[in-house]
């Protein structure tokens, strides 16, 4: 692995610096660590062919491509092999990216946000992701608490959480599953009972990403009778006396996001934490989860948008033989495949966003579809690209493994792909 | 010092990470549906005057551009950057790669006639043709006196001091106002421009002219005869000890 293959940027930065300074690249050893780090992570660019991610955008979309790009390969793309190692939440890089305005990329421009419709969204993660899976969804979780208060709360809610949020100087996530209950979400019982002005909040929440680490929580808990009817939504900061964590999963992806079982002990909420009106909060919950359904499939196109143009250098380079990989009419086709899978996943997700910002009558079929087809095809293209790589794929060393990893979670959070089956089915047979 | 005003000059080129290609009838590359981006040094010299700006020394950047009509382009990404405004001089699509820097250092002191700026910062040179002779060209022009290769610019008291990159070492130097500064590529990190600054730039100002307003003309006077790829890296020999690293050396004539 001495040669240098651009997009072996991953591999040890230090040997990387010295075969540059050995190449008589002399000027590069005094380059500030970020621009040398910004020309070694821009691998050899696959603009205007089948699989550019600019395909079908204006010039607005793609300067936006660009910021989060840019930011994804500079600041993400870097450290993203060091931070699954370590496990640690990249909290100041996140808090970095609201600089560039991805605190609040939906919410109003009163409240710190950038109002942008979803499918600049989709975009925006996608480039994101091609920096860090992990950092990008938690970054899409974030978005879509800050987008919930600021569509359904109040003046004095908004002003007072959306604002902190859009900056990052306080970090969300979203609680909905219980160990009791994930598919079957209306089957939650952590309750909120209300006692004069105040709820009380008893139960458990589980599978909660950013938990521990995070500052603010929208939390559906029940107020009212069994089913979705019964329930509501609370802002809930996780300073309040009685929250309390499980210990932090050990999990096979997204290791640089902290999950954990989050506990609520007779936590009082103010009344005036109530999101959206009692009973409403199940509608709350599937509101917000159609945008996280685009957001997620997005992350999956970027996983695979990496993993294909590392994957396209490495069936380039490697040689057995007597003839690179990518001479072989198998190996060919099978890059075919993958490359149409991905242009398919995207145009479909991009198409199920505009469907949600244009609030059409499919769009929730669209967006479950999306997510269904984007990241079970998508995680299949991961696993190509994986297999292609040979035993240099199964180590940690190449990322490509990472990206495997991170978005195998993708066919089950935010609804799984079995979920997302039921949610197309029933809109068929809603039109019989 | 404070309220000057900048003139920053950008350059629209294929991306530096994209693989160049030589046309069919190598009198150049292929630019048609490249990725193209700002030059690298221009992006320097942008992020010096938009410091400037925030250290109050400069109170307004006007940002220029010569090139095709995706120029534009490159002339936004300046905004979102902090530039004030924009000038895009165009030239029909296609006859871009013969606006040599002759030209547009014509038609810079042009520009500098018009905006009458304290102070022109250029990139050091474009990564298409690595020429690094615009800024020189255009200080002449002017007589002003001219910073290439900076990689420090300190303002005080009406004038600027200015490290350069130099083959011996660095050199500092103090210049007068008026001048005229290139950009090196370790004079700052140019910041990210965000996305709340790129929805702002949509709303600066554009003026469109032509090389024909500014009465340049641009014919060019160098002919390009051919373009070639380099030639194919050859594998290198390694040798056992010095003494027969010598006779190779002199068996090829290096010595």
């Amino acid at each position: 692995m001495f040669c240098l293959h651009y997009s072996y940027i991953y591999l040890d930065l230090h040997l990387i610096i010295s075969l540059l300074a050995d190449t008589g690249m002399f000027c590069l050893r005094r380059c500030p660590r970020s621009s040398l780090l910004k020309l070694l992570s821009k691998s050899r660019s696959i603009s205007s062919s089948c699989i550019d991610p600019n395909l079908g955008l204006t010039t607005d979309e793609i300067e936006y491509r660009d910021a989060a790009l840019n930011f994804a390969k500079t600041e993400l793309a870097p450290n993203m092999q060091t931070w699954d190692l370590t496990e640690e939440f990249p909290v100041e890089t996140i808090k970095r990216s609201a600089e560039l305005g991805f605190g609040g990329l939906f919410v109003s421009p009163d409240y710190g946000g950038l109002s942008l419709p979803r499918h600049d969204g989709s975009v925006i993660f996608e480039a994101l992701s091609q920096g860090c899976v992990t950092t990008a969804s938690y970054i899409t979780i974030h978005n879509m608490v800050n987008a919930m208060i600021d569509t359904f709360g109040t003046e004095a809610q908004r002003e007072k959480y959306c604002p902190d949020l859009s900056s990052m100087e306080k970090l969300a996530s979203y609680c909905l599953t219980e160990p009791g209950s994930g598919s079957d979400a209306a089957a939650l019982v952590t309750s909120a009972r209300k006692e004069g002005s105040k709820y009380i909040v008893n139960g458990s929440k589980a599978f909660i990403s950013g938990a521990g680490a995070t500052d603010l929580l929208v939390v559906m808990t029940r107020t009212g009778g069994k089913g979705p009817k019964g329930v509501s939504a609370l802002i809930i900061d996780t300073d309040t006396p009685g929250i309390s964590y499980g210990q932090k999963e050990k999990k096979i992806g997204w290791n640089n996001q902290p999950t954990c079982v989050v506990n609520f002990d007779d936590v009082e909420v103010p009344c005036d934490n109530l999101l959206g009106s009692e009973g409403q909060g199940f509608n709350l919950a599937m509101h917000g989860l159609n945008g996280g359904r685009i957001n997620i499939a997005s992350c999956s196109l970027g996983a695979a948008q990496q993993c294909l143009e590392d994957v396209l250098h490495y069936t380039n380079d490697r040689k057995a033989f007597n003839q690179p990989l990518n001479a072989n009419q198998h190996v060919q086709f099978k890059l075919a495949e993958m490359a149409t899978e991905l242009t398919t996943a995207r145009l479909m997700v991009r198409q199920a966003a505009k469907s949600l910002d244009a609030k059409e009558p499919n769009a929730v079929a669209l967006c479950a579809m999306c997510k269904l087809y984007a990241t079970e095809r998508l995680f299949k293209v991961c696993d190509d690209a994986l297999q292609l790589h040979g035993g240099y794929g199964y180590l940690k060393s190449y990322p490509v493994q990472q990206f495997w990893r991170d978005s195998r979670v993708h066919r089950i959070l935010e609804g799984t792909s079995e979920v997302m089956h039921m949610l197309v089915a029933r809109d068929l047979l809603k039109h019989l | 010092m404070s309220g000057l005003r900048v003139l920053v000059g950008c350059k629209r080129v294929i991306d530096y990470a994209v693989k160049i290609r030589v046309r069919p009838d190598s009198l150049g590359v292929v630019t048609d549906g490249v990725k193209h981006s700002m030059n690298p040094f221009d992006e320097n010299a942008i992020e010096e005057a938009v410091r400037m700006k925030q250290k109050k020394i400069v109170k307004e950047i006007v940002v220029a551009s010569c090139g095709p009509s995706q120029s534009q382009e490159t002339i936004r990404t300046a905004l979102a950057m902090g530039a004030d405004r924009g000038i895009h001089v165009e030239v029909p699509a296609g006859t871009d790669a013969d606006l040599q820097p002759l030209a547009v250092a014509k038609i810079f002191s042009k520009l500098v006639e018009k905006e009458k700026p304290d102070l022109v910062i250029l990139g050091k040179q474009a990564i298409d043709d690595d020429a690094n002779q615009t800024t020189q060209l255009l200080a002449g022009m002017l007589d002003w006196p001219q910073g290439t290769m900076a990689s420090v610019v300190n303002a005080a008291d009406g004038r600027l001091t200015i490290t350069r990159e130099i083959d011996g070492g660095l050199e500092d130097i103090s210049v007068s106002l008026p001048a005229v500064i290139s950009a090196d590529l370790r004079l700052n990190e140019p910041r990210y421009a965000t996305l709340p600054n790129i929805m702002k730039a949509k709303k600066k100002k554009i003026e469109k002219m032509t090389p024909e307003n500014l009465g340049v003309d641009i014919t060019p006077r160098l002919k390009i005869l051919n373009v070639v790829d380099p030639p194919v890296r050859q594998a290198g020999e390694k040798v056992p000890d010095v003494s027969t690293l010598m006779e190779k050396l002199k068996e090829k004539g290096h010595l």
